[in-house]
């Protein structure tokens, strides 16, 4: 197990690398060469020139890449072209919002998607069978952010249930230590602000959640499927189990080992999905801020964003690679 | 003549398969969840080239007459679909719509098939270092979000539609090569390529009559379902504003984020070329689940009539080539 673990976090240098050289050449593809479109508009001579020596920009291609890397692995990712903070403060707001956006998401499509997709194999062939085959196909097929639009329209705007934009509302005045909203109300003990949180997520989270439920469904229900017919699970029945301990005991634990590879698959999937969210609600996450980058011709934000997601991307890939090993007492790594 | 071979006469099974394609084509016309995305499919395909026949005027016709009293009119006998907050008709625009998304889904997944395949089949074929750094660039490229990376291109590119094409074909490329390098690897182990080899059959013959077969089935899959992704994404970019720059361009995902600020008073503006997009990619998600069904030769005995039909084939057909030999 620990050299399975070792040889995986030693297989992450060779793909953080090549990120790194691909974000490093992508920098210098960009319109109007590194220094300037890094600098953005108050790219005075003198700061061009103080730019170019920083990063060795009138030197060799790997010497440049070192200073790119130095720069980056100390923890430097630059000052945004829009409002001059640092991006690394930037992430620390924001990244948060999108993690709690993405938890909820993902607690959303496994609690109804398993169930779901559980009694749709149960009842194989039958009426809910073929309606939540239709239903995870519709699922996929719909684009997130027009079902976040219909979402919106529909709960908010018709109905005011829901609040449309944001993270909290405009009046809130809770505090934020540590940027997870609903933490930071559980640690403050401010009941009001997390219901207030709590409402704000549902819509961008039902939205974002779509996708994965639909997956999971059907997944859990092909996987269910499966299993029933294994030879363990006709044991169990034969010596008499009964039926909802055999689907408890047998059935459901081994057709959920599938489940979490998909889980961790889509984590890419929510990325991605977040920035179309985050837009239509104006939610303040990663996404939205990285959206807003490409309109100001951010570079820096863009930069240091896509890297930064990328390298969070990989290392949730590699927990659930390694967690997968836990839950499966049948796969022993060697 | 065998009482098998007057049984499967009579019941008119003796006809030819004529192999993995028709038999695929064969089963794919008995599924009813793939002729209904076939339905889709060519509906999508009809708006797309005979747009100028069934649409009323031009995409980027005006007629601010209409929007004089508000934004705006639902619709009515002349605008089916209403018309837009720019005094255009919603339904002219969806029919011009699908021309961009045809085209830009079959340009994008053009451009990942084709490079994904060629670099699926070097890696895979030669395997070794040329394997390995393949692989490791389709890995580096598979770490940023799809997205995300999609995103990264336009921002270089600049916005727009042969920007957004390319973005979208590019992020396709590791999917397609990393398919086909796993599928020709395992076809390459397989009893029936031992089988070619031990009989004396060529090397390139093997590749390209025995692997190449069998191993593409799944690119064809992942090929019609990546169209569904394709639309998604391009829509995707578009909505968020990265699409073609002439704001008149009637794509649906600029359609879409158009819109937004119309939502209180006339929804319909969003929800009509939303459902063009849900609709044509349902169409693409149908056949596509249709196709592997199809194409998977583990579910080839997969309804019981069709097992039996293949059996008493192949029974009828050996006992004809012993009787033609005797």
């Amino acid at each position: 197990m620990l050299r399975y673990l070792v040889r995986r976090l030693l297989l992450l240098i060779p793909i953080l690398f090549g990120v790194s050289l691909l974000i490093f050449f992508w920098i210098r593809a960009l319109p109007g060469g590194p220094a300037e479109s890094l600098l953005g508009e108050r790219a005075t001579p003198q700061l061009v020139e103080e730019y170019r020596h920083r990063y060795g920009l009138d030197r060799p291609v790997y010497v440049q890449y070192w200073a790119y890397l130095k720069t980056t692995l100390s923890g430097d990712l630059g000052v945004s072209i829009a409002d001059r903070r640092r991006v690394t403060y930037d992430i620390r707001q924001r990244f948060p919002a999108t993690v709690e956006l993405a938890i909820a998401a993902m607690v959303l499509a496994i609690s109804v998607g398993v169930p779901l997709g559980f009694v749709a194999a149960k009842r194989h062939g039958g009426f809910f069978d073929n309606f939540s085959l239709v239903f995870s196909l519709i699922g996929i097929s719909i684009p997130i952010f027009f079902l976040a639009i219909i979402l919106k329209y529909i709960f908010a705007i018709r109905l005011g249930w829901l609040p449309s934009v944001g993270r909290e509302s405009i009046t809130s005045n809770a505090e934020h230590p540590t940027n997870f909203y609903i933490l930071d109300a559980i640690i403050e003990r401010d009941w009001a602000a997390l219901g207030d949180t709590i409402k704000h997520l549902i819509l961008p989270a039902i939205a974002l959640g779509s996708i994965p439920l639909a997956i999971i469904m059907r997944i859990t229900r092909a996987s269910v499927l499966d299993v029933q017919n294994e030879d363990y699970v006709r044991t169990a029945r034969a010596k008499g189990l009964p039926p909802a301990t055999v689907d408890r005991r047998h059935v459901f634990r081994n057709a959920l080992l599938p489940v979490t590879t998909i889980i961790g698959l889509q984590t890419g999937l929510l990325l991605s999905g977040a920035v179309l969210t985050e837009t239509v609600f104006a939610f303040p996450g990663m996404g939205s801020w990285l959206r807003d980058a490409i309109f100001n011709r951010d570079y820096p934000v863009l930069q240091g964003g896509i890297l930064f997601l990328a390298i969070v991307f990989v290392l949730v890939n590699l927990i659930v690679d390694v967690s997968y090993a836990f839950i499966n007492p049948r796969i022993r790594y060697s | 003549m065998s009482v098998a071979e007057i049984e499967a006469q009579e019941l008119g099974l003796d006809q030819s398969t004529g192999g993995l394609w028709h038999d695929a084509l064969r089963r794919l016309i008995r599924n009813p969840v793939a002729i209904l995305g076939g339905i889709l499919v060519l509906t999508f395909v009809t708006m797309a080239i005979f747009a100028p026949l069934l649409a009323h005027g031009g995409p980027k016709d005006q007629n601010l007459i209409l929007i004089a009293g508000g934004c705006c009119p639902g619709p009515s006998h002349a605008h089916w679909l209403g018309v837009d907050q720019l005094g255009r008709d919603v339904y002219t625009r969806i029919l011009y719509g699908a021309r961009f998304s045809l085209l830009i889904g079959i340009v994008s997944v053009t451009i990942g098939l084709s490079i994904g395949v060629i670099l699926g089949s070097i890696a895979g074929y030669l395997g070794g270092a040329v394997d390995s750094v393949i692989m490791r660039c389709m890995d580096v490229m598979l770490a940023i979000p799809g997205l995300l990376f999609a995103i990264g291109i336009v921002a270089m590119l600049g916005p727009g539609l042969y920007q957004i094409m390319i973005a979208v074909g590019v992020v396709n490329i590791p999917i397609f090569a990393r398919l086909l390098r796993g599928s020709i690897l395992s076809q390459r182990e397989n009893d029936f390529v031992l089988a070619a080899r031990a009989v004396g059959v060529r090397r390139p013959t093997i590749l390209f009559s025995h692997i190449l077969p069998n191993a593409i089935s799944p690119v064809i899959v992942a090929g019609t379902l990546a169209m569904a992704t394709a639309i998604i994404d391009v829509a995707g970019l578009g909505f968020l504003g990265l699409g073609p720059q002439d704001p008149a361009t009637p794509e649906w995902g600029t359609m879409l984020s158009d819109v937004n600020d119309y939502l209180q008073t006339a929804p319909w503006l969003a929800i009509m070329p939303g459902i063009a997009i849900v609709l044509s990619v349902l169409g693409f998600n149908l056949i596509g689940d249709g196709l592997r069904e199809a194409l998977d030769p583990k579910l080839r005995g997969r309804t019981g009539r069709f097992r039996q039909q293949s059996m008493f084939w192949f029974v009828g057909s050996g006992r004809r080539k012993a009787a033609s030999g005797a």
